[in-house]
This record gives structure tokens, C-alpha cells and sequence, in this order.
């Protein structure tokens, strides 16, 4: 007869403690190795952080789910291979993409890039933007634009080109073994080519596996938001005024 | 300088300079090609190793890759350089020091006095002569030995970081993943977690967990909360039960801007902590960590490649005599070492440039997952460091760090290279584990019997 699974649970003096950690703390051993189940369990986490590097973002469905108008670019990268080693590549929009960033006048422009997970993007992004829209009501919003085989720099091209006073760039974080669809959000002040990352706010940790929820990473971009267009900058000097609100995240 | 070149099949490759020959001359890495210095062609790059082996070791002491004016790695380098120490090797060419290292004559006690003779290029220079294996036996021949409260380095042992880090720094969570490794015997070089909120409060809070976690069992083992030089500073300055001081460093002074540290600030801290008097067995209280591809990152690699400027940060390390050092070396992402191949080939570099610097050098076995790299690689690095003699290694819960979010080693893997490889640990660690009823008269870990364990844990994390 198989031994009762309650009964084995409490015979482990590790159940308690895998409350405190999700680091695989307590796994059995076979001789010096890992029990197979363990290693079985790690194999599936980190192939599907590798499927989630890998995937392509399908920008046509993304499109659909956002009201108002969406334009979509991608950066000179041209495949995912070039994209993990030529990171200043990702940075830079693709030269047929610059035509179709109209000049104008916006406060912000909301950037959605694939990054290194484009099932956190797939998932997250069209809610966090609905979640910040709402928060910002009399924001001069330019159209969204996707952009694919991106890093987070790509925004300051895209920004630069649409006139905007604020990039707010969504972008995939990269996977680990325990989630990976994390979502992260760069915020940039006057983005133009050659921002310094210093010059940017971070939120990032946003899913929905113990992570950071929609309504409280909106919440804190709306916040930043509002005092970058009233301070007229991003980076250490707002993260310093933000103090405990934004806490240590960028 | 006289011009460098060599003709391969027919074709004469010709080099710009000292910097130029040692770029190309680099085994492929995908760092050296995102930078523009890579060798064009594997002709190339054949040809610069050719070139290389030829020129005088006397060129890295005339011709600074980084000008000597402007950085002060540089400066120290140059001016720490032990010319009595050089002399046996002085008259050589890079060729000849390959052969010199590799010979039955370079004994440890011969390369351990060849040591400050030695600047960090002429050391990467050689090391693009070598092929894995000569890495491996030429690192194996250099013994660095260092202590805090326990002794480090000694032949036929491997230590190991315990590092139990946490999403939110969660102090029950860090407690139990820190017993998890003590009873797999691992956490002899330290235990050291790297904190998800960079606060001094924070720090404090931490440093005094993990510090009263090892005086509750009395473990001959360090402790470090690895954050920033000035927070490590300001901890001491508030009472912190700081160990050793923690930072990332890297080869250049401009890279090490980018990290806000300077060498003044690294002698302040190691003052600070050395005024503490904490350690029982020795004095090294430095902890440093390294990467391939860390100063171009900071854009502060000057044209330098990225294995050579790595090697210039074990001067910097070196200069502060650490208890321990460690290469991150699949840290930094596949921009820098695209696949299982380069992260092997870079871990092994960095292991021997350390060693034949005089560095206690150890390495974080490990890849994030956009590289083309998995835990088979890691098995492979592993093994390969531990033959080389390899000081320390870092070990997670299951390999997995739930944290940062790479993967490095488990505490599994340890018990691995200490069965396959008769590897120990420290020995006042080795003594205390044997106290515990943790390691059998083989000195094997036991699987833990439930009392022991019920009495650990429930002592500090239930």
C-alpha cells in the first residue's frame, strides 16, 4: 500500500519551512545526486524560461486588445540570435520603422517591447495599460506603439521621434526558474538617443505569480509620471524625492 | 614598438598594436565581437597568437594598455610591479612563459614567488597560448592561502559560498535556506547573501541573522551581507557584526566609477574592518567578485579585451589581500559569453590569471537563461575547476536562485566533487562538521537524521 501523503508531509521537517522560501530547500538525495522528480521539476522551470526567451511576439493579437491607435516597429535586429548578442542592435529602430513615428505634441508615449519574455508582454501589458491609462485621465497620450526584438533603450529612439515628454516602456524581464513572465516598466524623461540608464526609473517584478500587482506598479508609475512632467527629469534624482514610495526597485 | 605581425599560409596579418594582437589573439567570445575587436577570421586569430608568442614579456611593462596618466589601475599595476620577482622571467617572450609554466622547474614554491612579478596582462597574454588543459595543470600548481576564521586554499580542499538568497530578504526564508546548506557541509568559504534591498537598515538586519545563526553553533565559517563598499562602511560604523567586506570590481578605473569605487574607498573599508579584529584564524577580510564583460558594460574597456581587462581586476583584488575572490563567469549574460563553450573557456582563464596572480580565486559556476547554456555545462565547468584546484565555488538551494534569477550550483554538486574528487573542506570547518555528527568517519555528509534536523530548524526558523 503506498504510504499516506498527509502522513508523509508531516513527517518532513521541512514542510514548514517552504512556507518562508520558494528556493528549493529540503530536496531528497540518491547517493550524492538529486532525486530524478527534482531534477525533472528544474528541467521543466528552465525550459520553459528558455521557450519564454525564445517566443516570438504575435503583435497583431497584442494589437487588437488595445483601444485606440497602436503602431507597430522593430529594431534593427534581425533575429533572435542577433538580438541576445548585439544588444546595441536592440536599442535602435529598424531604419523602414522611422517614418512611421509622426511628430507631435504628447506628454507620454507607452512603448510595448518584447524584450526577453514576450509571454510576460503577451500577458501583462495590456492590463497595466489599462491600469495606468485610468489613473491618468488628462495625459496627452501619443499611440501606442510594439516594438519587437527590443531593449529598453529603443524607447528613447521612439520617444525622440514622436516629440514625447515621457517614454514609459513595458518590456519582458528576462525569465528565471520560478516565474518567467515578469513584466518590468522604464520610465525616461526627455528620451532621446544616449540616455544614460541612470537616467531612467524602474518598476519592475510585475506578475501575477507573488509579484508586483497591476494596481500597485500603476500606482507608482502614475505617481512617478506626474512628478517627472512636473520636475522635468527621471533617475537617482526622482527615485531620491520618490523615498519610500518607490523604495529600491531602479 | 616594432611592428607586430605573422604570416599564415602565405598571409601576412599585421597588428596595430600590444592591445590589437591581444584582442585578436582571444578564443572567440561573443563580448570581444560586440565590442569591434574581435578577430576577424579563425587565420586571424591563429596568426595573433603566433605574433603574441613572440614578443618580449619586457612590452607589458613598456606599453600600458590603459595609459598610466589617466587610470590608476594602471598606476598600481605598474607601480606594485616586483622587478626582483620578474627577474627569472625577464628575459622571456610570451611563448617562452607558456613553456617556463607548463615545465616540471615551475613548482608552487617557484610560482608562488613568481607571483608579484607578474602583471595582469603579461598573465592573460599567456593564457591565450594555452589550451584548457594547460590551464587547468598550471592553475593546479599555484596554492594561494588565505584566513579569517578558518583557512582557505590548502591543498586537496574546496571550499564553498552558501549563498541563501531571498525575493524580499525574508529572515526566516534566508535562515532556512542557509541550514539547508550547512547540512550538506557547504558554507565554509562564507555564507554570504546577497540582499534584494541595498539599505543599510537592511544590512544590519541581516548581518545580524546570519551572525547569530553561526555563534548559536559556534561554525568556523565568515559571514557577509554583499553590499556596496559605503553601506559595509556605514554598517560597521553603526556596530554591524561585519565579517568581510563585499564589492564588485573590475580592471579599469573608470569601470570601477561605474561601480562608485575607487581604490581609496576599498583601503577605507579595509581598514574598517581590519580595526574590528574579528578574525580568529587570519586577517583577510576582502570579499571580490568579478566578471568577463563588466567593464565593457560600464563602456570602460578602452579597447582592452574583456578577458585581459578581467585579469587587470585581480591587481585591484590582489592590492587588498581578500580572503576571497570569485568570477561571476556566466553572470553577465550571452552578450558576453554567448554559450556553454565560452563560459567554460572563460571560468578556466579566470581561475588560472587569478592563481598565477596570487589571488584565492574562485568561481560562481553559472548561466542565466538566455544564454545557450544548462546545468550540463555547469557539471562540466565544475569538474574541471575542481581538478584545477579551484578555491571556492557558490552553492544554491537546488542550483536554482530564486533571486537573482540564474542558476548556479546546488549543494548536491558539492557532494559530488567531494566524493569524485576527494575535495575538503577547510579544516577547522572539517572538524566542526565532524563534531556535529554531520560527515561520517569517511568524512561523508550524512543524509541528516530527523533529530538532528528537527533540532536545527526548530531551533531557528520554525
Amino acid at each position: 500500500m503506498p504510504p499516506d501523503p498527509e502522513a508523509l508531509k508531516s513527517r518532513d521537517p521541512w514542510a514548514a519551512l517552504r512556507a518562508t522560501t520558494n528556493a528549493r530547500i529540503g530536496l531528497a538525495r540518491v547517493g550524492d545526486a538529486m532525486a530524478l522528480g527534482d531534477v525533472l521539476a528544474f528541467q521543466s522551470a528552465h525550459a520553459l524560461a528558455r521557450d519564454a526567451v525564445h517566443a516570438a511576439l504575435d503583435t497583431t493579437a497584442l494589437a487588437s486588445q488595445i483601444a485606440g491607435p497602436v503602431i507597430t516597429v522593430r529594431s534593427a535586429v534581425p533575429d533572435r540570435e542577433t538580438y541576445l548578442r548585439r544588444p546595441d542592435q536592440g536599442r535602435r529602430l529598424h531604419p523602414d520603422c522611422a517614418s512611421l513615428l509622426p511628430r507631435g505634441d504628447y506628454d507620454a508615449v507607452f512603448v510595448i517591447a518584447d524584450g526577453l519574455s514576450a509571454t510576460a508582454v503577451a500577458t501583462h501589458a495590456v492590463p497595466m495599460l489599462e491600469a495606468i491609462l485610468a489613473r491618468l485621465p488628462m495625459l496627452r497620450v501619443a499611440p501606442v506603439v510594439i516594438a519587437t526584438q527590443a531593449r529598453v533603450a529603443i524607447g528613447d529612439e521612439i520617444g525622440e521621434r514622436l516629440g514625447a515628454r515621457l517614454c514609459a516602456i513595458m518590456i519582458g524581464e528576462r525569465p528565471g526558474l520560478s516565474v518567467a513572465n515578469s513584466l518590468g516598466i522604464y520610465l525616461t524623461h526627455h528620451p532621446r538617443i544616449g540616455c544614460r540608464d541612470s537616467a531612467r526609473n524602474c518598476i519592475s517584478n510585475i506578475h501575477t505569480k507573488g509579484g508586483l500587482s497591476y494596481a500597485a506598479a500603476a500606482d507608482t508609475l502614475a505617481w512617478l509620471m506626474r512628478e517627472a512632467l512636473h520636475r522635468k527629469l527621471t533617475g537617482v534624482g526622482l527615485k531620491e524625492a520618490a523615498g519610500d514610495l518607490i523604495g529600491d526597485r531602479s | 614598438m616594432a611592428q607586430i605581425s605573422a604570416t599564415l599560409a602565405g598571409k601576412t596579418f599585421r597588428f596595430l598594436d600590444l592591445k590589437h594582437v591581444l584582442a585578436c589573439a582571444s578564443p572567440r567570445r561573443s563580448g570581444d565581437e560586440l565590442a569591434g575587436i574581435a578577430a576577424r577570421s579563425d587565420a586571424e586569430r591563429v596568426a595573433a597568437r603566433i605574433a603574441l608568442a613572440d614578443l618580449p614579456l619586457r612590452t607589458f611593462l613598456e606599453d600600458a594598455l590603459i595609459p598610466y596618466e589617466s587610470d590608476e589601475v594602471t598606476r598600481l599595476i605598474i607601480d606594485t610591479h616586483d622587478r626582483a620577482a620578474f627577474a627569472p622571467v625577464a628575459h622571456f617572450t610570451v611563448g617562452g612563459l607558456r613553456d617556463f609554466l607548463l615545465s616540471y622547474e615551475a613548482d608552487t614554491d617557484r610560482l608562488h614567488a613568481l607571483a608579484p612579478g607578474l602583471t595582469p596582462e603579461m598573465v592573460a597574454g599567456v593564457s591565450k597560448l594555452m589550451r584548457n588543459q594547460d590551464l587547468i595543470s598550471v592553475a593546479r600548481k599555484c596554492t594561494v592561502v588565505t584566513a579569517f576564521r578558518n583557512t582557505i586554499g590548502l591543498p586537496g580542499r574546496l571550499s564553498t559560498r552558501l549563498q541563501p538568497n531571498h525575493p524580499t530578504d525574508d529572515l526566516r526564508g534566508i535562515a532556512a535556506s542557509t541550514l539547508d546548506g550547512l547540512l550538506y557541509g557547504t558554507g565554509d568559504a562564507v555564507i554570504g547573501v546577497n540582499p534584494a534591498t541595498d539599505s543599510v537598515p537592511n544590512g544590519l538586519a541581516l548581518l545580524d541573522m546570519l551572525d547569530g545563526l553561526r555563534a548559536r553553533y559556534d561554525i568556523p565559517t565568515q559571514t557577509c551581507v554583499l553590499t556596496h563598499v559605503t553601506n559595509a562602511i556605514e554598517l560597521i560604523n553603526r556596530g554591524g557584526a561585519v565579517d568581510l567586506v563585499f564589492q564588485s570590481i573590475a580592471g579599469s578605473q573608470a569601470a570601477n566609477a561605474g561601480f562608485g569605487v575607487d581604490l581609496a574607498i576599498l583601503a577605507e573599508a579595509q581598514a574598517a574592518a581590519l580595526a574590528l579584529g574579528r578574525g580568529t584564524a587570519g586577517q583577510n577580510v576582502m570579499y571580490f567578485e568579478t566578471g568577463q564583460g563588466a567593464a565593457l558594460s560600464a563602456e570602460a574597456n578602452f579597447g582592452v579585451d574583456q578577458q585581459t581587462i578581467e585579469a587587470r581586476a585581480y591587481a585591484v583584488a590582489r592590492h587588498f589581500q581578500p580572503l576571497l575572490v570569485n568570477t561571476v563567469v556566466g553572470f553577465i549574460g550571452p552578450e558576453y559569453l554567448y554559450d556553454g563553450k565560452q563560459i567554460i573557456r572563460a571560468g578556466l582563464e579566470d581561475h588560472f590569471c587569478g592563481k598565477l596572480l596570487g589571488v584565492p580565486m574562485g568561481c560562481d559556476v553559472c548561466y542565466t537563461n538566455h544564454a545557450e547554456a544548462d546545468q550540463d555545462d555547469m557539471d562540466n565547468l565544475m569538474t574541471l575547476l575542481t581538478v584545477a584546484g579551484v578555491t571556492f565555488v557558490i552553492t544554491v538551494p537546488g542550483a536554482d536562485d530564486v533571486m537573482l534569477n540564474y542558476q548556479s550550483l546546488s549543494y548536491h554538486d558539492l557532494l559530488y566533487l567531494r566524493s569524485n574528487f576527494a575535495t575538503r573542506p577547510a579544516p577547522e570547518f572539517e572538524a566542526w562538521l565532524a563534531r556535529m555528527d554531520m560527515t561520517d568517519r569517511n568524512g561523508r555528509v550524512n543524509i541528516p537524521e530527523q533529530h538532528l534536523l528537527r533540532r536545527m530548524i526548530g531551533h531557528d526558523a520554525a
